[in-house]
């Protein structure tokens, strides 16, 4: 992938660092610490409140949960990136798949009529292009990136969205990075479970992909 | 693209220059109406331009991207 210009749509956000990718590297150790921060507290208090009055095991067991229920709800804001969205008419997602078809390859579209996400790859990782976001497994394939990024266009027929926004990653693959908004990263399986069951295979080629395409930096 | 699926708004071909100027100025209004001008280089990469690039074989306007 190939970035010529700075995608325009960059100016509206010009306060972003570009999202190179030591700096996505960064952002996803850096939501890893996040996260422990919000999760260690309560099984640390679980496990002293056990160690000094075993009867209080019922408050350690809400503390768990919450030590469990956080992850998991940063993990669902994620899959929410790839969850479809309601159909327009069947005319216009007819014609706006045909036009999707052109862009992408055979394999891209067996596996978008299959789950609904187009498969691309880019220097960043592999990509999963949904109506409403998209999902990077980076190298090796051991972490995804749920970003948030749309075409703010009513009406829009399913394949022109993303046909939109591929054709912006295709553009300036870092631009569109950093212009989507961070909803999630972490561990594939941990998205995984949380994904509407038809757009897992997608998933799972995209973490087959970027584990063939390059080896994790 | 747009809500129809997407439209063909213009199409020209070498040495028929009143359709090349309609094309041109057609590329002009969809610009000014705030789309972006895309012209596909083979698999995986894309170009943007801002002026009809008359040897593409196909050039797409799209509208912007924003986070949500």
């Amino acid at each position: 992938m190939a970035a010529s210009a700075p995608l325009p749509e960059t100016a509206a956000v010009h306060w972003r660092p570009r999202l190179t990718a030591d700096r996505l590297r960064s952002r996803g150790r850096t939501w890893t610490l996040t996260t422990a921060a919000h999760t260690v507290p309560f099984v640390g208090t679980a496990g002293l409140l056990a160690a000094l009055e075993p009867l209080s095991f019922p408050v350690g067991l809400a503390l768990l949960a919450h030590a469990w229920a956080i992850p998991e709800l940063y993990a669902r804001r994620g899959a929410n990136v790839v969850r479809p969205k309601p159909r327009a008419e069947e005319e216009p997602e007819r014609v706006a798949l045909g036009l999707l078809g052109d862009l992408v390859g055979h394999d891209a579209r067996e596996l978008h009529a299959q789950t609904g996400l187009v498969p691309e790859r880019g220097a960043l990782g592999v990509w999963l292009v949904g109506e409403a976001g998209a999902v990077l497994v980076a190298p090796g394939g051991r972490r995804v990136y749920c970003w948030c990024v749309q075409v703010p266009e009513p009406g829009l027929p399913s394949g022109d969205r993303i046909a939109h926004l591929l054709l912006a990653l295709r553009t300036d693959e870092e631009g569109f990075a950093t212009v989507a908004n961070l909803a999630f990263s972490g561990a594939p399986w941990r998205l995984r479970r949380r994904m509407p069951p038809r757009a897992r295979p997608a998933l799972d080629a995209g973490v087959r992909l970027s584990r063939v395409s390059s080896p994790e930096s | 693209m747009d809500t129809t699926g997407h439209s063909t708004l213009a199409e020209w071909t070498d040495g028929d220059t009143e359709a090349t100027e309609r094309a041109v100025a057609e590329f002009r209004r969809e610009l000014d109406a705030g789309y972006y001008a895309t012209v596909t280089e083979g698999e995986g990469q894309a170009r943007q331009v801002t002026e009809l690039p008359l040897d593409a074989d196909l050039v797409i306007l799209r509208r912007p991207i924003a986070g949500g």
